[in-house]
């Protein structure tokens, strides 16, 4: 029946089926993402932008329910703005977790959402924080997220070395997403990295099908 | 009084005709009656000393203390009705727990994670006492509220909240009977840059000075103190310190009892 075909696509949540990452280097964090949103198998935004800002040095990357995750980067944006005017001082990269740990975590049975927080501070550098289903909080030197990710545990853990400088973890992180993209089906488009440093962040661009020296001569 | 059978003294929130709160004004009294409490802030830490009257033989050494710790570099010091004292303490322990949970990750405590900024937990803690001027089911608190504390950011902090919600920022300050000999006292100091001792030393001068041995007979010294001789962590009735304080104290008033003689 007609009805059957069209309900399943219908009845499908809107879902960041994604690739999410985060690399600490000495001075920074460089964090990355496809940028597909699908729906069941439509894909509803093949340019989505899954690196959100919660602070000017603060970023998370989104997995999970579109809805869930956009609704918890925009309270938690607000309460650590608030935060920031409270105390007068620029928030912590612990904080922005810790408050994205206390909504994952109290409302856990209703969320759908999977989170990379990663930023500077000038407390403790780069970090990286990953906050899965559950709502649990730990922070990591390199974290990968989504659906996308199980097909690139082993080439992250292959490949990430302690020290890696800026560019590697560019390197380390725009590799990954595109085997990931590859394989995984509900992650593809481009690939969107960021480097958050002191300054704020550096943000990039790579087509699946391109290479940056191609980018860079301007094809 | 001026305010007494005018009926503007009844309920905390109507002013009278020239611009006062009365129920404010007698929560300040009830204040005035308490025994001394004061805090002088040093280079690199704080004390607080309290002169805690004792009424009778028959309580145990360590009953109706007036220091309290609130997190773990973080004390107060009440001068006021003693009971008020421990509610507002819980308001901040409360306050200070409530930091911890939201903006700390947990994991490594010297890696990020830190207590409440004292200047976050005054507002707050004024914010709950001012409250209590504003509605007429209610009366305000008895207490002055002396809160300390030390980290290596933001160095000694001292603040002192009235009845009333106002609260200012110190170099040191005083509260109950003695207040204005204190006071007098104080502002002979070079305050902000003395060490732990000196503060810990003129504390203890102070307090013993101050001292009304006629009309209150006996009294205990209550001295705790938070800073960097104490790896941040707020302490009350350190052996060390208070031996030091108490010592320097007595010796003080002999040379004070010496000078009558004359």
């Amino acid at each position: 029946m007609v009805h059957d075909i069209a309900d399943s696509w219908m009845d499908a949540a809107v879902s960041t089926g994604t690739t999410i990452m985060a690399v600490e280097f000495d001075g920074g964090v460089v964090i990355g993402a496809d940028s597909r949103t699908s729906i069941g198998t439509y894909v509803a935004n093949r340019v989505t932008d899954k690196l959100t800002r919660i602070t000017d040095k603060i970023y998370c990357c989104r997995s999970g329910s579109a809805a869930d995750t956009q609704a918890i980067a925009d309270i938690v944006s607000y309460s650590l703005y608030y935060h920031e005017n409270q105390t007068n001082e620029e928030p912590l990269v612990s904080e922005a977790a810790s408050e994205f740990r206390n909504y994952c975590y109290n409302y856990r049975d209703s969320l759908l959402a999977g989170i990379i927080v990663a930023g500077w501070d000038k407390k403790l550098g780069g970090q990286v924080y990953s906050v899965p289903l559950g709502g649990m909080l730990i922070r990591q030197p390199y974290t990968i997220g989504g659906s996308g990710s199980s097909f690139i545990y082993a080439f992250a853990q292959e490949n990430f070395r302690k020290g890696m400088t800026r560019d590697e973890c560019v390197e380390f992180v725009k590799k990954a997403v595109h085997h990931a993209m590859y394989f995984d089906g509900s992650s593809g488009g481009v690939c969107r990295i960021g480097v958050i440093t002191e300054t704020g962040i550096d943000r990039d661009i790579f087509f699946a099908t391109e290479s940056k020296a191609s980018k860079d001569q301007g094809n | 009084m001026s305010s007494i059978g005018t009926g503007y003294d009844l309920s905390a929130s109507q002013f009278s005709p020239d611009g006062r709160v009365f129920q404010i004004d007698y929560a300040s009294k009830a204040v005035e009656k308490s025994g001394t409490v004061i805090a002088l802030r040093g280079k690199d830490g704080v004390v607080l000393a309290v002169e805690k009257i004792v009424t009778s033989k028959l309580y145990e050494d360590d009953a109706a203390t007036r220091v309290f710790t609130v997190d773990k570099n973080i004390g107060i010091a009440i001068a006021g009705l003693h009971a008020d004292g421990r509610y507002i303490v819980d308001i901040a322990r409360q306050e200070a727990q409530n930091y911890r949970s939201q903006w700390n990750a947990n994991l490594d405590f010297e890696k990020g994670d830190r207590t409440i900024p004292l200047k976050i937990l005054v507002e707050r803690v004024s914010a709950y006492i001012h409250a209590y001027t504003l509605y007429s089911a209610v009366r305000p608190f008895g207490v002055t509220v002396i809160i300390a504390s030390w980290n290596q950011e933001d160095g000694p902090q001292l603040y002192k909240i009235e009845p009333s919600g106002t609260y200012f920022g110190y170099l040191a300050c005083a509260s109950g009977k003695a207040k204005q000999q204190a006071k007098t006292e104080m502002e002979k100091l070079k305050l902000g840059d003395m060490t732990t001792e000196e503060i810990v030393k003129n504390a203890g001068k102070i307090i013993y000075q101050v001292h009304d041995e006629l009309k209150d007979k006996d009294f205990r010294l209550e001295l705790s103190i938070v800073g960097k001789e104490t790896n941040g962590l707020y302490q009350m009735n350190p052996e060390k310190w208070l031996n030091m304080a108490s010592e320097a104290g007595q010796a003080a008033k002999m040379d004070d009892d010496s000078d009558n003689d004359i």
